[in-house]
């Protein structure tokens, strides 16, 4: 047990170690959220012109929410993740076939740890860059501040199994993109990451909080700013737990699936 | 003149002839970034669901905007946005073989591809200006459609000295397809909106240094009959192809200064 565990670590430090030696990349990656984060504010904002709330968020709840959105996007790695798909092509999962480490368990450990590195470094300084600027909600207690960090995990863990399952269509499609396109049309929309699902019209919220989708961004969010509290912070938290526990039961039995066409061209 | 046309347009066959040979693989990439292009819209929908008007602009209003921008940046995209890839001829050294050519480099490089999978943001831009202007019942008369064709036209100049101004970049830090994207990708989201939502210092630097408020704002302006809500003169809708000439007089002079610091990787 303790041993595995200290394996998991291993995979997570690895994970964060990679996104490590760019520095570069992460200086200019901050420069584009720090903008997409400026123009999303704004126009957030014009909506309150006339209003004081709407959705149920107010001006500073939905700068709140754009910035840490901004922040999010890459610690939940929304889009482009097709690290797994490509081993499959590329025939170098049957590597990860022999390795003593299940790859769903080994996959998550290594994203984790990624996710660390890049709430760390791409996800604090825009957020800082927007907490300069405009007026920002931060959480009050220390309870909130902790629910939140739990959800973030959550979200990452969420967040992976999807990407991990929309890569597996790389075991039965020759392309996989068009399974990438569609799950991150779903993924940008109804994890309430372009605009808060509050402000969309009911029933397509009611739709959208059917999907795991919301569990990458709404819930952590709505955590945050306070929206979501006492007995319904536990429910977003067993919502995100939940779908957590499913979705990566679905990874691994779609893995095992999978591997039962695999064919591996030569070696 | 012309034998730079001709031959831009012998490239431009060439590349559509390599493309078409996959026809599924192409027809899909195709359906996939029409649907993609559909979610910056339907913010704009959502957005106008909770709101009549953002400022003094209606939803069919900033459709118009959003039509424009969308269509003048997507023909940008169709024609030089494998610029995006143009940091890599610097990595590996292959622009040696730019400079050898017995053509202008810029002409090289902008000629370099033609992507003809990017219909699909042209289809979705001519579907949302088509909706745009069926709903809004303005009096046509020759020089409103021609402040509208030259929009596009200049839109599309605006778009391109951007691009390859910021591209710029890579030849001194070998990476810089993020940052050019801020510029790029970032100046199409601002252009969708109207830009008397932006605080000052973003408008000035944004919308007039680097002069995105010129492809959609003021001609929309003018197709409205629409005072500007930041008081520029109505003139200003007309100056849009001189601003274009001057962005396009820029990207070329910074190109051949950033050609002059291009040290080879010796490939």
């Amino acid at each position: 047990m303790l041993r595995s565990l200290r394996l998991d670590l291993e995979f997570a430090k690895r994970g964060y170690r990679r996104y490590e030696v760019y520095p570069a990349a992460t200086l200019a990656g901050v420069f584009v959220n720090t903008v997409f984060g400026f123009l999303r504010a704004y126009v957030l904002l014009a909506l309150y012109a006339h209003r004081e709330v709407v959705g149920g968020y107010d001006a500073a709840a939905a700068v709140t929410y754009t910035w840490l959105t901004q922040a999010l996007i890459m610690t939940v790695f929304i889009w482009g993740w097709r690290e797994f798909s490509l081993r499959i092509r590329t025939g170098d999962i049957a590597t990860d076939l022999v390795r003593p480490v299940h790859p769903v368990r080994a996959g998550l450990t290594f994203d984790l740890g990624r996710s660390a590195y890049h709430l760390l470094f791409r996800g604090i300084p825009p957020f800082l860059i927007g907490a300069a600027v405009f007026p920002i909600i931060l959480p009050a207690t220390a309870l909130v501040w902790l629910a939140f960090a739990a959800s973030v995990v959550l979200a990452v863990t969420v967040s992976f199994a999807i990407r991990w399952l929309s890569n597996a269509a790389a075991f039965w499609l020759m392309d996989d993109r068009g399974v990438a396109i569609i799950v991150g049309t779903a993924t940008s929309l109804f994890s309430g990451f372009l605009i808060p699902l509050s402000f969309f019209p009911e029933q397509l919220a009611a739709i959208a909080y059917l999907t795991p989708f919301p569990a990458i961004i709404q819930i952590p969010v709505d955590i945050f700013v306070g929206r979501v509290t006492g007995p319904d912070l536990v429910i977003a938290l067993a919502t995100q737990l939940g779908w957590a526990v499913a979705l990566l039961m679905a990874a691994r039995g779609v893995f095992t699936l999978g591997v039962r066409r695999l064919v591996v061209q030569g070696g | 003149m012309l034998e730079p046309a001709s031959l831009y347009l012998r490239l431009v066959r060439a590349r559509l002839r390599g493309q078409l040979q996959y026809r599924t693989s192409f027809a899909l990439d195709i359906i996939g970034t029409f649907v993609i292009s559909f979610l910056d819209f339907a913010v704009i929908l959502v957005i106008f669901s909770n709101v009549p008007r953002l400022g003094t602009w209606s939803v069919s209003e900033v459709a118009l905007l959003y039509g424009i921008a969308c269509l003048a940046f997507a023909l940008t995209d169709l024609a030089v946005g494998h610029l995006d890839l143009f940091p890599q001829t610097i990595r590996d050294g292959t622009f040696d073989l730019i400079l050898v050519r017995p053509r202008p480099t810029l002409f090289m490089v902008l000629t370099a591809d033609f992507q003809v999978r990017r219909l699909g943001r042209i289809a979705h831009a001519v579907v949302v200006l088509a909706y745009a202007l069926s709903i809004l019942g303005i009096t046509w008369s020759a020089d409103r459609l021609l402040v509208l064709l030259g929009a596009i036209v200049t839109g599309v100049l605006i778009f391109v000295a951007i691009w390859v101004t910021f591209i710029c970049i890579a030849f001194w830090t070998v990476e810089g397809r993020e940052v050019a994207n801020a510029f790029t990708y970032g100046g199409v989201t601002l252009a969708q909106y109207p830009i008397d939502i932006y605080e000052r210092w973003m408008r000035t630097f944004f919308a007039y240094v680097v002069p995105v408020a010129f492809v959609a704002y003021y001609p929309a302006l003018y197709i409205l009959d629409k005072p500007d809500p930041l008081g520029l003169p109505a003139w200003a809708s007309f100056i849009s192809p001189l601003v274009a000439a001057a962005a396009a007089l820029a990207a070329g002079t910074v190109w051949t200064w950033a050609v002059r610091h291009y040290r080879s990787a010796g490939g």
